[in-house]
Parts: structure tokens; C-alpha cells; sequence
């Protein structure tokens, strides 16, 4: 009961220090395919550091939703990145709630921040969050076929029960097929749940192109803070999900303190490489058109279903 | 417990005779109907759940003098289960109605309206006891007319009309598909007993089944409004008194719920054909799609919220398809978990739309107005009722930890379950099935964050939303109650699990309590805990320790107290109402991105300045969903039908003599046949 109490507690402490991290990576990595040296890796720890001694201003106008949602978004945010196994294949918190359960936290989260969009009562807000519906409503078919492609060849849901049986290639599936197909339409799912280019832009303030940051243009100091921090780690959660489920390369099956050592290198690793290819990707296109992103969700809702096709044609 | 069920119609019975004979104040009036609904419907959650725990179903009649017909009742656990429901959200629409009735001072004799109120709960309770056919049609077609009388309160306004006689009209094609259902099985049986209609030993003849499955869907189907079955509801729930929209959207429809599994699974008992629960399961997906895409395009509360039906019945009858499908294959431990899903979706659904039916009865009690788009700014006017719809809105969308994830977590794990199917074909189906009702969550998500957001938030956008002011008492209390049941049943599965497992059980043979509730109750489990496990109470508790953490790293870090208000950014000019965004431009991208599905029609008239062609004195815009079903299904037969009474018309001369001659005539070709 203590150890689980503890291993929690690292996970939480493991998902909140790196989130930050990866945000500065993926900045360093752009801005190095763009000839520019770019900032320090470490600059959004400074920045968050900033946000929360700053003094907020809110707006008049606002209700209560405006102000407890930054605290529902990392609440629902971080739950959810607690059902992931991130170092250790058998988290404490696998009988919570399996994926369908992690989908509809993050969705949580959505839903608030639609509504704070809204509650500013500015135009921007509004079109943030309008935006923000259609894009959310698009990934979520392609996201939970893609899971069941993925649940399939280990036979289980639950997260921590594919990541566990896939690092042991326990009772698991061994044809690729189905599960490369998952894994090319959960990236596309993660970069348009994430907003990352093509879908969203996250360098972009004021512009009529962007979705997130328009639904928080109201935030400052503490709360912003804390929605970019969450939006961070919605982003490491994802990544967690993809190198976890398909890679489970390292990461510690029992609870050795070598093995626990060893995964959480390996995890660090694995994340940084994603986020370095996320840089990459970011610097080879560009954004698409609002109505053009439901092609590419399209074609992540198609390539899951040819997973599931896959499946049980290879298998009879 | 059947001395409880005398008080609960006692109940009804003092509800519609003491308003029509007693005092005249409108006082009086009011609690004269509400107190005696209060009283039946507690009663009705003592016996629904006395009757869900109890061993053996409980029986009891009262012989007629009229052929074939028996007052028989019977309460078995699924009928137990249906009582609660209703009983539960009629508690709360009594309550409700204590304060919504004024409203209706003045406009309406309140006796009659809380008359109506009684026998329309009293007969919905009947429908689910009855155990006799003819007895069930009875209390079927009151419940359906009371109902009607109830929409049409409104009667001086045209609309209101309309949506009545759509109604009256649909629900009664319905019940003659029911009428036939119960003589097919009458012709087998003997008897319009339901004891003689559930004879598996003797079965039907195949073709007669398949028969009795698809007049049961559609009869039923019509009363549920399921798609294309649905035209009716989105304009007769909206029309409706609020408490009453709670009531008809709540758990009227449920009772085509209730009467669907009775007949599919009591009656029919279980030997499916594949494709019956395939049926079901599309219309399911259908159903529950559709009726979320109109529902987003609609900006009247109340007619979106009655879409939201459709689509939550939808959701529903995916859970009982998945059953059927599985029952098919013999596979009984999910065909239980299906039909389990979609009862407890059931339940919540009454719940959670109940809830919200109440929250738009208190917006449109302060505003006078139904149009979202003339809210705007009222959570800080009415934080009541804006925090009661908040948790209606979460609920309904599927978040955790409400009870409407719960549910919707049960339906996509027994689709999931579709790998154990032997069909390919069926294997494909139900993962696509579960893709829709994401697809489904998502756009609900989407509809109540526009429900919610431009209701509630922001600045006012009209005089009357300027003006609102939080509701009376009871009204509140009827909300907070339905919303605490809300979260009660979101977290407390362990507790309804093994109560619904009784109404499942008797049907699929098997027991699937001790399967589905692994840890000691803590999770929820699909049949193995190893596939899927969930634990709302601990994903509750998680949510909340975490929002404290994050609450003590903002205290650690800088303090909580300081911050400054300041208007909102408008780009230098003063924020204006006119510069929010409005529900029609929020669902804009989704009207886009399906427009292949709502056909929609704009219209922009734009009136020049006379001087100049750049500046527009005056902008019209209009936008419509083409409501494809009514164009393409509903018009055309409708045209049929009218061409054809034109046709007949010939033979109505409006002469007395002619009509004894056609008289004359049919009683001589009688005569000539039973020779």
C-alpha cells in the first residue's frame, strides 16, 4: 500500500518535471532547424516560475468557471497521466481506469477550457473554443478505434496491462501489422489533441489561425501558469502513451531499484527522441487550413480501422 | 408491498380529484396537486426498491366483467427498476413544480394542470406494472394521451398546436404496430395474460417472430423516438410546461425502453437471430449520431435537450443490441453486460436529462424566453441553478466521474467484447459502433459546451437575461436533488451494479455481479478485471487531491490571494454583448465539416445605405438545417395520403340519402359473404 502511495507520488513528481522540458525541447530543436540558437531547454521552468509570482488579471466580466478551470485542467490533466506507466510497466493506479478512462479525462479538461474560452465574453475566446469542439470531436472516433486495434493483439484496455505484456511479449500478438497502423493514427491523434502544427500553431498569439492559445488568451500570471503547464502535460502524456505502447524498450517490469533506475532513463530517453522528432515534424509543414485538418483526422480514423481490418483478417 | 402500491395510486388518485373539487386559491391549488404527487412517487422509490431487492416477483389482480381483460400487476425486478426511475424523477418534478406552477397562474386553470400532472405519472407507473396486454394498452394510450393534453397546455399558441397533433398523430400509428405486436402473440397464447405471451417451450413460428421483433421496434421505436421515428419529439417535449419536458424526455421514453426489453427478452426469451440485435445496434449508432448533430444546430434549450433524447436512447439501445447480438452466439455473460450498460444508462439518462429539463424550465421561468442566444451571463445571476446545470451538462456529456461516463464506459466495453463474436462481419460492426458513439461523446461534449457557455457565461445578451433572477426555492431544491442522484450513481456503481444484475439476470440466465464488480466493489470490471477496470470513486478522489495540489503549488510558489479585475481585452473598443460569440457562429466549423448531413440553407439580405454601396444599413441573416427525414420520408407519404383522400372525397356527397344507400349496399354484399 506504502510502496503503491510512493511510486505515485514519484510518478506525479517524474510527469510534472519533465513536461516543462519537453516544451523547451521542441522550442530549441525548431529553432536550431531555423538557424537560430534559440533559448535554454530549461526556459519554461523559468517562465512557469514567472507566471506564478505574477499578479493575475482577470476579467471582470468572468464567473467562477473562469477561475477554477486551470485547476480542473491540471487536476484532470495529470489523473490522466497517472493511469499511463511511465518507468514502471505495473502503475499503482491501473485498476482506475483503463484508456476510454484516460480519453475522457482529457476530455474534462477540454470541456472547461471550451467553457473559460467563452466566459471572457471576447470574440477570440469564443473562436478558440468553437475550434476546439471540432477538432476534439474529430480525433476521438479515430483515437478510440486505434485503442482497440491496440488492446487487441494484448488482450487487455488497460494501460498498464498492454505496456506490462508487451515489454514481456507475454500472450501477445506478434504480427506488427495492426499495431504500426494503430501507432501512425494515435501520432496524428496526439498532434491534433496537443495542438502542434499542422493543426495548431502554439507559437502564435492574436492570430485568427490559432484554437488553443485563443481560448486562453485571457489567462495570466498564476493561471496561465498553470494551463500552459497542463497543456504540457497533455503533451508528455501522449508522447508517454506512444513510447510506451508501442516501444516498451527498458521500462522496469518488477520493482527492483535497479530496474526502476533503468526505466526511468529509458523513459527520459524515449521521450526526448519523440520530442525532438515532434521539432522536426513541426519544422517540415505547414499549418493546414482549419476545414483541411479533418482530412488528416480522416486518414488517422481510416488507418485504425485498416488496423482492426488487419487484425482479423490476419488471424481469421 | 402491495399495500404500498395502494398508497402510490391512492396518491395519484387524490392528486387528480382533490384540485377539481377543492379550494380556489391558487395556493391551495398547488399544493394540493404537488403534495399528493410527492407522496406517491416517495412511495414509488420504497417499492421500486423493495421490489429490486425482493426474491420473487409479486403478483396481484382485479378480475373485470370485460372479456380478456384483468387489472394484473406484477412486480418483477425489471418492472421495480422502471417504477424507481420514474418515481425518482417525479419526486423531483412534484417538488419542481411548487414553485415552476405559478408560471402558469392565470394562463391555465392549475387544477386541471396538476390533474393532468398526477394521472400522467400515475399512468406511465401503470404501463411498467401491468401484466395483462389489453390492461398495458390501456394505461399505454392515457399515458400517451395525458401527454398530449399536457403538450398542447400551451394551446393559444400555433406551434403548440402543431407539435400536438404530431404527437397524437405519431403516437397512435405507434401503438397500432403495438396492437399488433400483442395479437401475434395473443393468436399463439390464447390470452392477453403476459404470463401466456412468454411461452418459450411453445415457441412462434419463425416469420411471426421476425414479425413481432419489428412491430415491437417500431411501435415502441416511435414512442422512443428512435431515428427515423424521432420527428415528433423534438417538437412536442419542448412545448410542453418544463416539469412535464422532464417528465416526457426523462422517463416516458423510457417506457418503450422497458416495453422493448420485456417483449425481446421476456417474450421472445432470448433465441435471436443475428441480425435482429444488429438492427437494433444500427439504429443504436444512427439514433445516437443523428440525434447529437441536430441537437448541436439547435439554439431553442428545450429542443435541444429533446434531441439529446434521441441520441441518449440511441445509446441505450447500442448497450441492449450488443446484448442481443451476444445472446445470439450464446456468449450470456456479456449479452448481461450489455443489457446491463444499457439499463444503467437508463437510469441516468432520466436523471441527468431530467435535471437539465428543470434547469431550462428555471432559465426560461427567469427570462421568458427559450432562445440561447438571448442569454448570456446568467451563472453569476443564478448560481443555483447555473451550477445544478453545470453538473447536468457534465453529466450528459460522459466526463468523469458523473454517472452518464459510467454508463456510456459499460457501452463501449461491451462493444469492445466483439472480438469473442465467431462473425467477422459482426466483429468489424461493433468496434465501428463504439467509433460512433465516440464520435457521439465528442459532439455532445461540443453541444453542452455550447449549451453551458452561451447560456450561462459571459455578458448578458438581452434585457431579460440583464434582469434574471434566481428561482424559488423549491425549484432549486428539485435541481440539487436530481443532481445529487447524479453524482450518487456516477460513484457509486458498487451499489447499482448489483441491483441492476437482478433485473439482467433472470433474463440472460446469469449472474454477472460478482464479474463486473472487482476489488470489493471499488472497480467496475468487464467480466475480466485484467481487460478493463474503472474506479470512479477513486478517479474522483484523485481529481480532487490533485486540484488541491495544484491549489498548494500555486500557494507555495506565489500566494493565492492577490490578483486584479480588469475588463476584458476587446482590441481597444469597450466589450460589448454583440462582440461575444453567439451559438449559431460556435457550431459553425461542425455545420461545415457535415454539411453533407444537414443540408443547411443561409440566407444574407443586406440593405445598403443610400449614399453608398461600402456601408450596410441592415443585415439579415438567416440559417436552417434541412430536416432531411420530414423532406424525404414524412412529405411524401403525407402527399400520398392527402391525394388520395382527395379521391375518395367523391364519394362524400353530403347527401343523407346516398350515405343510407352506401349502407344499404354493404349490408346486402355482407349478407351475400355469409351465405
Amino acid at each position: 500500500m506504502l510502496d503503491a502511495f510512493i511510486l505515485i507520488a514519484i510518478q506525479t513528481v517524474v510527469l510534472l518535471a519533465s513536461a516543462p522540458l519537453i516544451v523547451g525541447l521542441i522550442r530549441k530543436v525548431k529553432a536550431r532547424l531555423q538557424c537560430r540558437r534559440g533559448a535554454s531547454v530549461f526556459q519554461p521552468y523559468a517562465d512557469l516560475t514567472k507566471l506564478f509570482q505574477k499578479q493575475p488579471v482577470v476579467s471582470s466580466t468572468t464567473s467562477w468557471i473562469f477561475t477554477a478551470t486551470p485547476y480542473i485542467l491540471f487536476a484532470s490533466t495529470l489523473a490522466a497521466g497517472l493511469l499511463v506507466p511511465v518507468f514502471i510497466s505495473r502503475t499503482p493506479l491501473n485498476f482506475a481506469g483503463n484508456i476510454i478512462a484516460l480519453v475522457y479525462l482529457l476530455a474534462l479538461g477540454t470541456f472547461f477550457l471550451m467553457l473559460a474560452g467563452l466566459d471572457a465574453g471576447s470574440t477570440f475566446g469564443g473562436m478558440g473554443s468553437s475550434r476546439e469542439a471540432i477538432v476534439a470531436s474529430m480525433t476521438e472516433p479515430a483515437m478510440m478505434l486505434s485503442v482497440f486495434a491496440i488492446a487487441l493483439t494484448a488482450g487487455s484496455t488497460n494501460l498498464s496491462t498492454i505496456v506490462h505484456k508487451t515489454a514481456l511479449l507475454e500472450g501477445i500478438v506478434t504480427d506488427p501489422s495492426p499495431h504500426l497502423m494503430a501507432f501512425a493514427a494515435l501520432v496524428i491523434v496526439a498532434i491534433a489533441e496537443t495542438g502542434r502544427v499542422p493543426v495548431d500553431n502554439p507559437a502564435t498569439h492574436l492570430e485568427l489561425t490559432m484554437i488553443h492559445e485563443a481560448m486562453i488568451l485571457e489567462y495570466s500570471g498564476r493561471y496561465l501558469a498553470l494551463v500552459e503547464w497542463a497543456a504540457g502535460l497533455k503533451l508528455l502524456v501522449f508522447l508517454t502513451l506512444i513510447a510506451n505502447v508501442s516501444a516498451p524498450w527498458g521500462i522496469a517490469t518488477n520493482m527492483e531499484p535497479a530496474a526502476l533506475g533503468i526505466g526511468l532513463a529509458a523513459y527520459l530517453v524515449k521521450i526526448s527522441g519523440l520530442a525532438v522528432l515532434i521539432g522536426i515534424l513541426e519544422s517540415m509543414f505547414a499549418k493546414l487550413r482549419l476545414f483541411r485538418v479533418t482530412d488528416l483526422l480522416g486518414t488517422a480514423f481510416i488507418l485504425a480501422l485498416l488496423g482492426l481490418v488487419f487484425f482479423y483478417v490476419r488471424r481469421g | 408491498m402491495l399495500n404500498l402500491l395502494w398508497i402510490l395510486l391512492g396518491g395519484y388518485v387524490a392528486g387528480i380529484l382533490l384540485p377539481l373539487c377543492l379550494p380556489r386559491q391558487p395556493k391551495a391549488q398547488i399544493i394540493t396537486t404537488t403534495a399528493p404527487a410527492i407522496v406517491s412517487t416517495s412511495t414509488g422509490v420504497v417499492l421500486g426498491l423493495l421490489g429490486l431487492t425482493s426474491s420473487d416477483p409479486i403478483t396481484g389482480s382485479l378480475a373485470s366483467t370485460i372479456p380478456l381483460l384483468t387489472f394484473a400487476i406484477r412486480i418483477d425486478p425489471l418492472a421495480a427498476f422502471f417504477v424507481l426511475t420514474i418515481s425518482l424523477a417525479g419526486l423531483a418534478a412534484s417538488i419542481y413544480a411548487i414553485g415552476y406552477m405559478r408560471h402558469f397562474d392565470g394562463h391555465t386553470s392549475l387544477p386541471v394542470l396538476g390533474a393532468l400532472f398526477n394521472g400522467f405519472l400515475c399512468s406511465m407507473t401503470v404501463v411498467v406494472l401491468a401484466d395483462n396486454g389489453i390492461f398495458f394498452l390501456i394505461a399505454w394510450e392515457l399515458m400517451s394521451l395525458l401527454s398530449y393534453f399536457l403538450v398542447v397546455t400551451e394551446h393559444e399558441n400555433a406551434e403548440v398546436r402543431y407539435a400536438g397533433l404530431f404527437y397524437l398523430i405519431m403516437t397512435q400509428v405507434g401503438t397500432a404496430f403495438i396492437i399488433l405486436t400483442f395479437l401475434i402473440f395473443f393468436q399463439e397464447g390464447g390470452s392477453f395474460a403476459f404470463d401466456a405471451f412468454r411461452h418459450p417451450e411453445q415457441l412462434l413460428p419463425e416469420n411471426m417472430r421476425t414479425i413481432a421483433f419489428l412491430m415491437a421496434l417500431i411501435g415502441f421505436g416511435t414512442k422512443a423516438g428512435i431515428v427515423p421515428l424521432h420527428v415528433w419529439l423534438p417538437y412536442a417535449h419542448p412545448a410542453a410546461p418544463s416539469h412535464i419536458s422532464a417528465l416526457m424526455s426523462g422517463v416516458m421514453i423510457k417506457t418503450a425502453i422497458y416495453a422493448l426489453i420485456r417483449v425481446y427478452f421476456d417474450f421472445l426469451g432470448g433465441q435471436f437471430p443475428w441480425w435482429w440485435g444488429f438492427v437494433v445496434l444500427v439504429i443504436g449508432a444512427v439514433s445516437a449520431l443523428l440525434g447529437v448533430m441536430y441537437a448541436l444546430m439547435e439554439h431553442d434549450l428545450k429542443g435541444l435537450l429533446a434531441y439529446h433524447s434521441v441520441e441518449n436512447i440511441g445509446i441505450i439501445l447500442l448497450g441492449i443490441g450488443a446484448g442481443m447480438i451476444f445472446q445470439t452466439y450464446g456468449l450470456k455473460e456479456f449479452a448481461a453486460l450489455g443489457l446491463l450498460a444499457g439499463l444503467y444508462h437508463t437510469i441516468n439518462h432520466a436523471m441527468f436529462k431530467a435535471l437539465l429539463f428543470l434547469g431550462a424550465g428555471s432559465l426560461l421561468y427567469a427570462t421568458h424566453t427559450r432562445n440561447m442566444e438571448e442569454y448570456g451571463g446568467l451563472l453569476r445571476r443564478m448560481p443555483w441553478t447555473g451550477a445544478c446545470f453545470l453538473i447536468g451538462a457534465v453529466s450528459i456529456a460522459a466526463l468523469p466521474p458523473t454517472n452518464g461516463f459510467v454508463s456510456e464506459w459499460l457501452v463501449f466495453q461491451s462493444l469492445f467484447l466483439s472480438f469473442h463474436i465467431p462473425d467477422t462481419f459482426l466483429k468489424l460492426i461493433l468496434p465501428l459502433a463504439a467509433a460512433m458513439l465516440a464520435l457521439t461523446g465528442a459532439l455532445a461534449l461540443a453541444c453542452f459546451a455550447k449549451a453551458f457557455g452561451i447560456s450561462f457565461l459571459a455578458l448578458p445578451r438581452s434585457t431579460y437575461a440583464r434582469h434574471a433572477r434566481e428561482v424559488p426555492i423549491p425549484m432549486r431544491v428539485a435541481m440539487a436533488f436530481l443532481a445529487t442522484v447524479c453524482i450518487a450513481l456516477g460513484l457509486g456503481p458498487m451499489v447499482v451494479v448489483p441491483l441492476l444484475d437482478r433485473v439482467v439476470a433472470p433474463f440472460t440466465g446469469v449472474s454477472i455481479e460478482g464479474q463486473v464488480l472487482a476489488l470489493d466493489g471499488w472497480a467496475l470490471a468487464t467480466v475480466n478485471v485484467e481487460f478493463a477496470s474503472l474506479s470512479p470513486p477513486i478517479l474522483a478522489l484523485l481529481l480532487g487531491a490533485l486540484s488541491v495540489l495544484g491549489l498548494g503549488i500555486v500557494a507555495a510558489f506565489g500566494g493565492l490571494m492577490r490578483k486584479r479585475y480588469y475588463k476584458t481585452w476587446g482590441c481597444g473598443i469597450n466589450l460589448t454583448p454583440r462582440m461575444e460569440y453567439t451559438a449559431t457562429g460556435f457550431v459553425q466549423p461542425i455545420k461545415r465539416v457535415f454539411s453533407s448531413i444537414y443540408q443547411p440553407t443561409v440566407k444574407l439580405e443586406t440593405e445598403f445605405l443610400h449614399e453608398s454601396q461600402y456601408f450596410a444599413k441592415r443585415r439579415r441573416f438567416e440559417f436552417h438545417v434541412e430536416p432531411v427525414f420530414q423532406k424525404y420520408l414524412y412529405d411524401p407519404v403525407l402527399a400520398l395520403v392527402t391525394a388520395l383522400a382527395g379521391r375518395l372525397r367523391v364519394i362524400q356527397a353530403g347527401s343523407l340519402h346516398l350515405y343510407l344507400a352506401y349502407i344499404f349496399v354493404t349490408l346486402i354484399v355482407l349478407l351475400l359473404f355469409s351465405v
